[in-house]
């Protein structure tokens, strides 16, 4: 089937098996590896990516249904070279350690400062709910998300 | 004091992994590049009449399946730890073979791997290999695979033990004081088995070389060349200089990858056979059956009081459960990294523990954050505690009663425990009275008060724990019957330009090493972070190397550099002693140069390493060059300690458990990058929490997991958990040059007796004394209603 997906603002037409999913697409046709695969039944949030402006499990849809869609990866986060805020949070507060959940955090960061661009600690925390992070114990990607949060607000 | 040791120096490695250009193996792809599925058995326990492979070779884009029945079939993976029977005989050690022949021993035991072009036609295809079985009786609680009629998971034996083991006192000893003792307090319980759950499945690429007869393996591992070792020397039998293990980036460990997995001995015969690259990478749900689980102890356990409260005696008896494999560090687990931490903190004068370490249908068990610690802490935290309650006594005056004094291990000598270990340094009540002060537990207790005569269930629970880490020194570890040495390698290379390139056999897998060793290898030097690099995860590029687990990386690996760094200065002065025209004794080092003391005569490091490499005007006699390699063998284990501390609200209608605050104060030694100690602690306490609220294996009886994906397994998020409140003393290890004792296991040592032992506080009113983990709600719904 022919699909044709904007991702990080480029657009490509491609043939692909109706059966894969977003997140296969995203890293076995475009070698976008930095959105990770950490489970199969849409539970670690990894693979989370922006579609249309909304954060998605990027292993749950299949590539098909991107079809005419934007996606946003974490390749597409930092702009000429220079970290996203919220990116820049994460290193200043510690917020990852092995690196594996980090992209679907920072994705799912920005889907919940978009949604929430005061949020208290308990709106950051339901946040995160679908994503697992094995490492940091959640408490210094919450500091991350709030100095993010501080900065995109000033 | 330099200018980077005990900073919070952000991390080097970050800007790649916030940017997704981390390099994990399964972001590899190699040219000419195979992928592969594997058939893995649906039963615990089956004999395997037949495997007809006939359709799926048919299938698209199949290149090779391979069954036990091929050569492949005839290898397997060796145990790097023997404990042999406490009768002398020899542990029973099956073969672990790369694929199944006649009898699948455990759920997920692969018999078939296909490779084909594409994933998906290696998973299709997978699904056409039609295997006929005949299943057979399981048993998956080591309890019940010690009884009469049990099943064997081993024919070749006449029951299922692995091994036995004890240590400590005489049992006979132990028993007779049990006997006067003012009060006994009694435990038994399950220590549940667990799923390591690193974020990153296991994923392996490799690839023979057929012009070069070499063989690159590159694996999510903890240890390259521990795994090169067991591949070359033990799997395969193949040459180890023919064999390059590359281990780039992993996404977290916490033990379960340290083992040497059949899928990677496998791969490695397989891409030889067809000639072409083979990847492998786990999915989530294969994860579960078939990465070495953690923990799995059935325990019962005596501790003896007199009337004020001092431990007089303690007896346990644990069966261990092993799996249907003995894994690379299976038998170290509950005997030496469990029993020898028996001593706690306290001053107790008999101790004996046996342990039972049988076979039992279900995937092997071994280290899993903490290894045999968080088992022995679990006990001691919660049957004191338990104790106390018992004999209305507060935890706190009873474990400061029985307290082992303060000793740095340099004044006052190293505690020699019951155990076997001397513990080289602590002040385990400075650290208590720290976390009661942080916590404010006089306040807590009246806030308590109050909230019971409201009807809510509050809680606080205190564990004083202590752990044993920077494994190890190799000619401790070797009597106890490891089959390897556990000391460290540290290459420093210091570049014409005086640019340094270290070179460490530590394995970062999220704990920071380019941040933290560039830290203190700079400071050492007197240059700059920036002109510091740290190498790691490839044999080719490391001399050699142990890896990392048991919190070794700094104590251990850290001491190895800091050795050659010596021997960098040593011959760095005789260099500078030429170029000043100057005796060495005069010269002084600091800031990055060599100044004759009292002038102001100096020559640089830079300058120095330069000479080395165009000695045209160099010392007579002395070779070029500035690059030593180091091995350092601990001269004893590490002994972190601390206090923790969690205050839980029970909802008395459903039994949920509310962790609302945790109190951690760990003393690790010296701290080399306080934000790095503080991310390592949080990650850990959130992996005890999630033992003791949360996280269970459960196989059923015929052997099949019932918890085996993100929908069953409850693992903590992020609304599971409240800020961690970290603090530190610190009492320097007296015995390495870095006076550091380790943080990667402390978080997950200390604290999961803390919630339990806050839950029975917050229910002790109604009568309850113990609950067994995890704390669901319904469990802890029935213990109130009991």
């Amino acid at each position: 089937m022919n699909v044709t997906i904007t991702v990080n603002g480029k657009t490509y037409t491609h043939d692909i098996e109706p059966r894969i999913s977003l997140v296969q697409y995203l890293r076995e046709t475009l070698d976008l590896t930095g959105t990770h695969i950490g489970c199969d039944t849409s539970g670690c949030g990894a693979c989370t990516v922006s579609v249309n402006g909304e954060a998605v499990k990027s292993c749950t849809m299949l590539a098909v249904q991107a079809d005419g869609c934007e996606v946003t990866t974490i390749e597409g986060m930092a702009q000429n070279g220079e970290m996203h805020p919220i990116q820049a949070a994460f290193k200043e507060k510690h917020g990852l350690q092995c690196g594996f959940c980090t992209p679907g955090m920072v994705m799912v960061a920005a889907d919940i400062l978009k949604n929430h661009p005061n949020p208290s600690e308990e709106e950051i925390r339901h946040g995160l709910k679908g994503n697992f992070c094995r490492c940091t114990g959640y408490h210094n990607i919450v500091k991350s998300i709030q100095l993010a949060a501080e900065t995109l607000n000033e | 004091m330099g200018n980077f040791i005990g900073k919070a120096v952000k991390r080097r490695e970050d800007a790649r992994f916030l940017k997704g250009a981390g390099t994990y193996t399964d972001d590899i792809k190699l040219p000419k590049m195979t992928q592969s599925a594997f058939v893995r058995s649906p039963y615990a326990h089956a004999k395997i009449l037949s495997i007809d492979i006939t359709e799926a070779e048919k299938a698209d884009g199949v290149v090779a399946i391979f069954t036990g029945k091929d050569p492949c079939g005839d290898y397997g993976v060796p145990c790097g730890w023997q404990v042999d029977f406490k009768n002398g005989e020899t542990m029973r050690e099956p073969k672990h073979p790369l694929l199944a022949k006649d009898k699948v021993k455990h759920l997920g035991e692969a018999v078939a791997i296909v490779i084909a072009e594409t994933l998906e036609q290696a998973r299709d295809a997978a699904e056409l290999v039609e295997v006929d079985y005949e299943e057979l009786p399981a048993v998956t609680n080591p309890l019940k695979a010690m009884e009469k009629d049990a099943p064997l998971v081993h024919d070749e034996w006449e029951d299922n033990a692995a091994f036995d083991w004890c240590i400590g006192n005489d049992r006979a000893e132990v028993e007779a004081a049990l006997e006067k003792a003012h009060h006994v307090t009694v435990m038994e319980y399950r220590n549940q088995r667990l799923a390591p759950n690193a974020m990153e499945p296991r994923s392996y690429i490799a690839d023979y070389d057929v012009n070069g007869d070499r063989y690159t393996l590159y694996t999510s591992t903890q240890n390259p060349h521990l795994i090169r070792l067991l591949l070359c020397a033990f799997a395969l039998g193949i040459p180890e200089h023919k064999v390059r293990i590359v281990s780039r980036d992993v996404g977290g460990g916490f033990g379960s990858k340290i083992y040497h997995y059949t899928e990677e001995a496998l791969l490695t015969w397989a891409s030889k056979e067809i000639g072409r690259p083979v990847k492998w990478t786990s999915d989530r749900s294969e994860a579960f059956l078939t990465d070495a689980h953690g923990r799995d102890h059935v325990v019962k356990s005596k501790m003896g009081f007199d009337k004020d409260g001092k431990i007089v005696a303690h007896l346990t008896d644990e069966y261990c459960g092993m799996g249907a494999y003995l894994s690379t560090f299976a038998p170290a687990v509950p005997t030496y990294l469990h029993g020898t931490l028996f001593q706690g903190v306290y001053t107790t004068p008999l101790i004996h523990l046996n342990v039972t370490a049988p076979f039992t249908h279900t995937v092997p068990v071994d280290a899993y954050r903490g290894a045999g610690r968080p088992e022995a802490t679990y006990l001691l935290e919660r049957i004191i505690s338990k104790g106390a309650q018992e004999m209305g006594m507060d935890p706190v005056e009873i474990r400061l009663k029985n307290f082992i004094p303060p000793f740095d291990g340099v004044e006052q000598e190293g505690y020699q425990t019951q155990v076997a270990l001397q513990y080289d340094s602590g002040n385990y009540e400075r650290a208590l009275k720290k976390a009661l002060d942080k916590l404010g537990y006089e306040d807590f207790r009246k806030e308590q008060k109050k909230a019971r005569e409201e009807g809510r269930l509050l809680g606080v629970g205190i564990s004083t724990y202590i752990e044993g880490c920077g494994i190890a020194p190799s000619a401790v570890v070797g009597a106890l019957g490891a089959r390897a040495g556990l000391y460290e390698v540290g290459q420093v290379r210091v570049q014409p330009t005086g640019k340094v390139s270290v070179f460490t056999g530590s394995h970062s897998h999220g704990q920071g090493h380019e941040t933290v060793f560039a830290q203190f290898v700079a400071d050492k030097l007197g240059i700059d972070m920036a002109d510091v690099e740290i190498e790691h995860g490839d044999t080719d590029q490391v001399a050699f190397g142990m890896g990392t687990y048991g919190s070794r990386s700094l104590s251990v690996g850290g001491s190895a550099i800091i050795k050659s760094i010596d021997k960098i200065l040593e011959k760095g002065a005789k260099i500078a002693a030429h170029k000043l025209e100057a005796a060495e004794d005069d010269l002084e080092y600091a800031n990055g140069k060599w100044t004759v003391k009292g002038t102001e005569k100096s020559v640089s490091f830079g300058d120095v390493a330069l000479t080395a490499y165009v000695p045209h005007n160099y010392p007579e006699g002395l070779e070029p060059g500035l690059d030593f390699s180091s091995f350092y063998d601990p001269g004893n284990f590490t002994y972190p300690f601390g206090t923790h501390i969690a205050v839980v609200e029970v909802d008395k209608d459903t039994g949920k458990v509310e962790l609302q605050r945790f109190v951690a104060v760990d003393d690790v030694g010296n701290i080399m990058n306080p934000m790095i100690v503080d991310g390592q602690i949080h990650g850990g306490v959130a992996q005890g929490v999630g033992q003791a609220l949360l996280e269970e294996v459960v196989y059923d009886e015929g052997g099949q997991m019932i918890t085996g994906s993100y929908m069953d397994y409850a693992m903590p998020r992020a609304d599971d958990l409240p800020m961690i409140e970290t603090d530190n003393t610190v009492t320097p290890c007296p015995h390495n040059p870095l006076g550091v004792k380790g943080a990667g296991e402390a978080g997950a040592i200390g604290s999961t007796p803390a919630v339990v032992n806050a839950v029975v506080d917050a229910l002790a009113h109604l009568g309850v004394t113990d609950i067994q983990m995890p704390l669901k709600p319904q469990t802890v719904w029935k213990a109130m209603q009991n």
